[in-house]
């Protein structure tokens, strides 16, 4: 029993170990044949489509509500304190520095994640990615890498419309529905965002998030078993793994970006 | 004559992990045959073309196609050699995403800088070919399995190719598209010029189209000859697969227990 155990636990590591480094050599290996993907643009604009373009709906909709929450919460514990103008600030600065960048990457390794690994497996069990190879195609070079950039550059395009769109969902609830003062939501906004701090920061977050979604889902979709479970598991794996690496990555970049500030 | 030959395999040995597949094959294919290799589903058919496309490498022998070892090549080698040579995958592999047309021109666009409209030229004449010229505007899921397989067929020939490799292009065909398909690849190798490598459990439809065949058991040739040697051979092996005989050196039975030990009918008339 005890021997059993111990066994599984050592194949366990051992497989986690190997997959670790197994997923290393691909990103090495993704960056190393990204050429294609920027000599021929045209093949990872049509990919941005599909992660970026497609998944606007989502995003949009989810910013606002979530701005719009904001708004309500915030004037609510505001308002207590006599505060309510720096509403505008509170809604702002809560999403260009957290909710904007990890929302959208949870949004994101849901709907672009999940898609680009079930493609990946599919291509993969339908024998595609043979059928590249055996024309002296990289697949890698080819499918991979233009997929791989599409998701670095969307996700922080997608990241600042949620947080554009949350920002007019707070607008919508704190001054057209409560009456918040309009200049001062603006005013103090403007006054508080610091470009650098604060938004450059909630750049560099969504794009970390859009490396680290993107690979895993076409890890996860390259390393899939090539049956029907074999890829409904690496689906399911890529949602799970992405989200919980959004998390995990943006409290490791919280606690160095904005560690001493007040 | 040694130029003849295109593919040539030389005592190779593949395993996956500790399993043995190939136990050591001797293979030729000289150029403008029809070559199959034949043998019962899991007797390494399609590793062995797997080990002939350069997928896999041999664990110990040597295996030439044009002349170059595959095992001694790079990736960059492996790839010059691949561009010589066309793959049909069992149920087509097509690009989904892409419509009949493209799926065609792939590899022109990759590997050629050719004009578009001499590209639309080459992949409509490819596809005439095949008898699908009417069809390039169709996706591949608006395809039936026999069409799909056509068009697989055109793309694998698209930078005419010195060698052109099926796995199983038979399976699952109705009896128009199995007759279509066995004439095709006879009516290609002539007209190219090709070495056509068909692996395929078809021996009805193969033995009508086929220069010579291998016969492939256990990880080793257990036979090879022409069509006309096959149908002759006196071999149980080579004789229960082509007459299709249920029972003979390939057991019906998977091995189990006794029986009547199984049914516990023992223990009952005790």
């Amino acid at each position: 029993m005890l021997k059993q155990a111990i066994e599984n636990l050592g194949n366990h590591t051992i497989q986690g170990v190997w997959r670790i480094g197994f997923a290393s050599r691909f990103f090495l290996s993704m960056l190393l044949h990204s050429g294609t993907a920027f000599r021929r643009f045209g093949l990872t604009i049509r990919e941005m489509y599909f992660t970026g373009v497609l998944s606007l709906i989502i995003i949009l909709v989810s910013g606002l509500f979530v701005g719009m929450v904001l708004g309500l919460q915030g004037y609510e514990t505001l308002q207590r304190y006599g505060s309510e103008s720096a509403l505008g600030t509170l809604v702002a600065l809560s999403l260009v520095r957290e909710l904007g960048p990890v929302l959208a990457g949870l949004l994101f390794a849901s709907r672009a994640g999940s898609a680009i690994t079930a493609e990946i497996g599919l291509m993969k069990a339908t024998e595609q990615l043979s059928a590249m190879e055996m024309m002296a195609v990289d697949p890698i070079a080819r499918v991979v890498a233009p997929r791989f950039w599409a998701g670095v550059i969307s996700m922080p395009l997608l990241a600042a419309l949620f947080s554009a769109m949350g920002v007019l969902g707070g607008y919508l609830v704190g001054v057209k529905l409560i009456g918040v003062d309009e200049g001062s939501f603006w005013s103090q906004m403007q006054g508080a965002v610091d470009f650098e701090q604060d938004i450059l920061n909630g750049v560099i977050k969504s794009v970390v998030f859009g490396i680290a979604v993107t690979t895993i889902a076409l890890f996860e979709g390259y390393d899939a078993p090539p049956t029907a479970e074999g890829v409904s598991g690496a689906t399911t794996r890529t949602v799970v793994t992405s989200s919980l690496v959004v998390l995990a990555l943006d409290f490791i970049l919280t606690a160095f970006m904005f560690r001493g500030l007040n | 004559m040694q130029n003849d030959i295109l593919v040539e395999i030389e005592d190779a040995v593949f395993g996956y992990g500790a399993r043995p597949v190939l136990k050591g094959i001797n293979l030729t294919a000289k150029r403008g045959q029809v070559v199959a290799i034949m043998g019962s589903s899991g007797c390494g058919k399609t590793t062995l073309l797997r080990l002939i496309g350069g997928q896999i490498k041999a664990g110990r022998g040597t295996v030439r196609v044009a002349g170059e070892s595959l095992g001694e090549l790079d990736r960059a080698g492996l790839y010059r050699v691949r561009r010589k040579m066309g793959m049909l995958f069992q149920f087509g592999a097509l690009f989904t995403d892409m419509s009949v047309f493209d799926n065609v021109a792939f590899q022109l666009r990759e590997h050629t800088d050719l004009p578009e409209d001499v590209i639309r030229d080459l992949v409509l004449m490819k596809l005439h070919a095949v008898g699908l010229r009417g069809a390039a505007h169709l996706m591949p899921a608006e395809l039936s399995g026999g069409m799909a397989r056509r068009v697989a067929l055109a793309r694998a020939i698209a930078l005419e190719p010195s060698l052109v490799m099926y796995d199983e292009p038979f399976a699952g065909l109705d009896p128009i598209s199995l007759g279509v398909t066995g004439n095709l690849i006879r009516r290609l190798t002539d007209t190219l010029g090709l070495t056509s490598l068909v692996v395929t459990h078809d021996v009805q439809e193969s033995l009508k189209i086929v220069d010579y065949v291998y016969f492939v058991s256990e990880g080793v040739i257990v036979a090879e000859g022409t069509a006309a040697e096959i149908r002759a051979s006196g071999l149980p092996y080579v004789h229960q697969f082509v007459h299709g005989e249920s029972d003979g050196p390939v057991p019906f039975h998977y091995p189990a227990p006794p029986y009547v030990d199984d049914l516990r009918l023992g223990a009952q008339s005790a």
